[in-house]
This record gives structure tokens, C-alpha cells and sequence, in this order.
């Protein structure tokens, strides 16, 4: 692989992330993220959707007029999440009802059309293929992080697998029940985003107004 | 009746589509700036989700769920699958309708809504709200309420969304949260304030 590709693949997971950049997917970056067994089977989806649908529009960029291309790609995306869907409904029943309708939701998640739009239209196949991959990526760094921490301070467990001992049960850990709860997610979104902004500086975003420090004035004594 | 009112009030307050199920959020935090933009957004989000909850949930009744071809004389079979790709589509084909009936005969609203209204057909709040009428299993009127209250309550989320940022904007924020970052901490704390509406019932 060479350099070039491998900076489209690994790009989107911190540099130009696209959930805390792009602000591009943040539905169901929220409501998935309670427990992670849903999470990771999200992310999958996701990662799939974003790549292969980034593959086959970048294959017959040249054939689509431009006045019709959002139908053209919302078919595409569709298709390939109905196929997901069906997929995991055959596969993992629990988890599609755990998921409800956030999997048939990937259609408007904004990272896949986005991707489609501002990449594959222009490129070749595999570094449309690489693009999706590495922003679904991206995507599920965001997730998984944020998973992690709502399962197991919200509920002391990973996967369903008990971690820490919870206090009901004899251990030691009461849990925090605000992490269960959905707002909880805007809030180590935003935690994270503070994080990596101070990491990078260069992602930043200027005030739209700046407080003036107006000089103390002279005071006749 | 009063059921119909109860879902109403669920589908603005209790079930609020942007800060109960998040739906739509890309949106709700991109056009949340101004009081004006998100006015307009929101009424476009309105008239769109009253439009096409309805038509989808015909699609769904007489053509799309297990056994409704009966009437076509074909019981057996099922179209289920093909569920997500005609919603998206009854979608956007409603939205290009609207452009163009709005352009034709109230160009004063067309030209105040212009750029919001193409950007409704990937807005996840209204493929939401046909899944949601889908896996509940709406009748017709229930739909039409349905439809009409997850749009107000998404309007009235994004119109309070813009004026908490409108104020916002004079404040003075960790370099590292300013922009985005407070914009989803905002966000937070308006949901934990939907969250008291939860359990209302007439």
C-alpha cells in the first residue's frame, strides 16, 4: 500500500475525523452508544455502507448526469443498507431489535452521502474504497470510545460481561445512571471533541466574537 | 379523539424526534446559528414530515407490508424488504414536488426556504419518523398526527436550540470547546430538560 493510500485511509480517523470535524453522522453516533455490542455491529454496518457505496458510485462517476446524482446515490445507498439490514436481521436478530430503526437510518446518515458526494464523485475506485473505509473508520473510533465509557461506568460491564462488581451484586461500583441515558452521549462527544481540539490546536474554531478587555481608567485621586 | 391529541403531545414533548432519538442532529447543529434560519427550516421540516408520513404509511399499508397485495389477489407475498428504498424515494420525489409547486405559486416562501428545502431529502429526522410510523404501526389518522407532531417538535428543538447559541455566541468559551464542542454540551443539557417531559398523559 502506498503512502498516498494509506494517508486516505488513516486521514479520517483523528486528523479529519468525521464525526467531530466534519460534523457529518451524528445521529446515530448518539443513540447506539449505550451498550457496545450494539455499537460494534453499528460501526461494521457503517464501515461496509460507506466503503462499498464509495466504490460502486466512484465506478460510474463519469455516467451520472449531474441534475439526477443525489437518486442515483441515494438507490445505490440503499440497496446496500437494505442488504445490511437484511444481513444482520438473519444473522443477529437481538441486535436488530436493539438497533431498531437506526440501521435503516444509515440511508440519511450524512457520512455516507457526504463521502459520496465530495469524494467519489471525483475519484477513481480505490481511493474512493479507501476513503469510505478510512472515514467509517473514523467513525467507529468515535463510537467505540464513547461506548466503552457509557458501558462500563453506566453499567460496569463490557460486551454484557461484568467488570466491575456492582454493589447490588456484593462488589463495590455503584453506577452512574446518567451514562445509560442518551444526553449522556452529547456530553463525551463534546468532552472528546475538547480533547482532541486540545491535542491539535489546528482544529479550532475561531470566535465569532472576542471579549475586550477595555483598559481600567485612570482614576483621579 | 383523545388518543389522537395524547399522540400529538407524545410526538412533540414526551417523543421528541431531535432530543429523545437524535434524529436529524447533523442538521439541527449545522443551520442552529441564527432564530431566522432555523425558523424556516423548521416550518420546511413540518410541511414535509406531514406530507410524507401519510403517503408512506398508504405505501406501507397497501403495498409494502406482509399480506397487503391481497387485494391484488397475490396474499403470499411480501414486499417488506423493499420497505427502506421506496420510503427514501416517496422522500425525495415529495421534496422535488414541493420545490416545484412552491416555485410556481408562493415564490415569497420558496425563495425564504430555497436552499433548505433539497437538503431535507437527507435529513435523518424524516426517514425517522416513516420508520418509526412503520414499526409502531400507525392507522392513517394516526399518522397524519404523528406526522405533524414529530415536525413541530423538531421545528420547536432547533428554533430553542438557535436561540440558546444566538446568546452563546457572546460568551466566553475554552478555546478547545468553542464552536462545536459547547454547541453539543448545549445539546446535552436541552435533552436532560426534554427528559422531565417524559410520562405525560392526558
Amino acid at each position: 500500500m502506498s503512502y498516498e493510500h494509506r494517508k486516505i485511509m488513516f486521514d479520517p480517523i483523528v486528523d479529519n475525523n468525521p464525526v467531530i470535524l466534519q460534523v457529518l453522522g451524528i445521529c446515530s453516533a448518539l443513540a447506539v452508544t449505550s451498550k457496545l455490542s450494539t455499537t460494534i455491529t453499528m460501526c461494521i454496518a457503517l464501515t461496509v455502507v460507506t466503503a462499498l457505496s464509495n466504490a460502486a458510485i466512484s465506478v460510474i462517476r463519469n455516467q451520472i448526469p449531474s441534475s439526477i446524482r443525489i437518486i442515483v446515490q441515494m438507490t445505490i445507498i440503499s440497496s446496500l443498507v437494505i442488504v445490511t439490514d437484511q444481513f444482520i436481521k438473519a444473522y443477529a436478530f437481538t441486535i436488530s431489535k436493539d438497533l431498531s430503526v437506526f440501521v435503516g437510518l444509515i440511508i440519511t446518515n450524512c457520512i455516507v452521502m457526504g463521502r459520496a458526494e465530495a469524494y467519489a464523485m471525483k475519484h477513481p475506485p480505490l481511493p474512493s474504497f479507501l476513503d469510505g473505509l478510512g472515514n467509517g473508520l473514523g467513525y467507529s473510533a468515535l463510537l467505540l470510545v464513547v461506548g466503552t465509557v457509557r458501558e462500563l461506568l453506566g453499567s460496569g460491564s463490557l460486551f454484557g460481561y461484568p467488570i466491575l462488581l456492582l454493589e447490588r451484586d456484593g462488589g463495590w461500583y455503584v453506577p452512574n445512571g446518567l451514562l445509560l441515558l442518551p444526553p449522556s452521549a452529547f456530553f463525551l462527544i463534546g468532552m472528546i471533541i475538547w480533547v482532541v481540539r486540545s491535542w491539535k490546536p489546528a482544529q479550532v474554531e475561531e470566535p465569532e466574537y472576542r471579549i475586550y478587555h477595555a483598559p481600567r481608567p485612570e482614576v483621579a485621586s | 379523539m383523545i388518543d389522537l391529541i395524547n399522540l400529538f403531545i407524545k410526538a412533540v414533548f414526551v417523543e421528541n424526534l431531535a432530543l429523545t432519538f437524535f434524529l436529524g442532529m447533523c442538521t439541527f447543529l449545522a443551520v442552529s446559528k441564527q432564530i431566522g434560519t432555523a425558523l424556516g427550516l423548521g416550518i420546511a421540516v413540518v410541511v414535509v414530515q406531514s406530507l410524507t408520513i401519510p403517503i408512506n404509511n398508504l405505501i406501507y399499508q397497501f403495498l409494502i407490508r406482509d399480506g397487503a397485495l391481497a387485494w391484488a389477489g397475490l396474499s403470499e407475498m411480501s414486499l417488506s424488504f423493499l420497505g427502506l428504498i421506496s420510503y427514501i424515494s416517496v422522500i425525495a420525489a415529495v421534496v422535488q414536488v414541493l420545490e416545484m409547486f412552491l416555485d410556481r405559486y408562493v415564490p415569497s416562501l420558496y425563495n425564504s426556504l430555497g436552499i433548505f428545502l433539497p437538503l431535507i431529502t437527507v435529513n435523518c429526522a424524516i426517514l425517522g419518523g416513516c420508520l418509526f410510523m412503520v414499526e409502531r404501526d400507525y392507522t392513517f389518522s394516526e399518522s397524519v398526527t404523528y406526522g405533524v407532531g414529530s415536525g413541530v417538535g423538531w421545528a420547536l428543538a432547533i428554533v430553542a436550540m438557535a436561540g440558546v447559541r444566538e446568546k452563546l455566541k457572546y460568551s466566553d468559551i475554552p478555546a478547545g470547546l468553542q464552536g462545536l464542542g459547547v454547541a453539543f454540551i448545549t445539546a446535552g443539557l436541552m435533552a436532560l430538560g426534554f427528559m422531565a417531559f417524559s410520562g405525560i398523559q392526558l
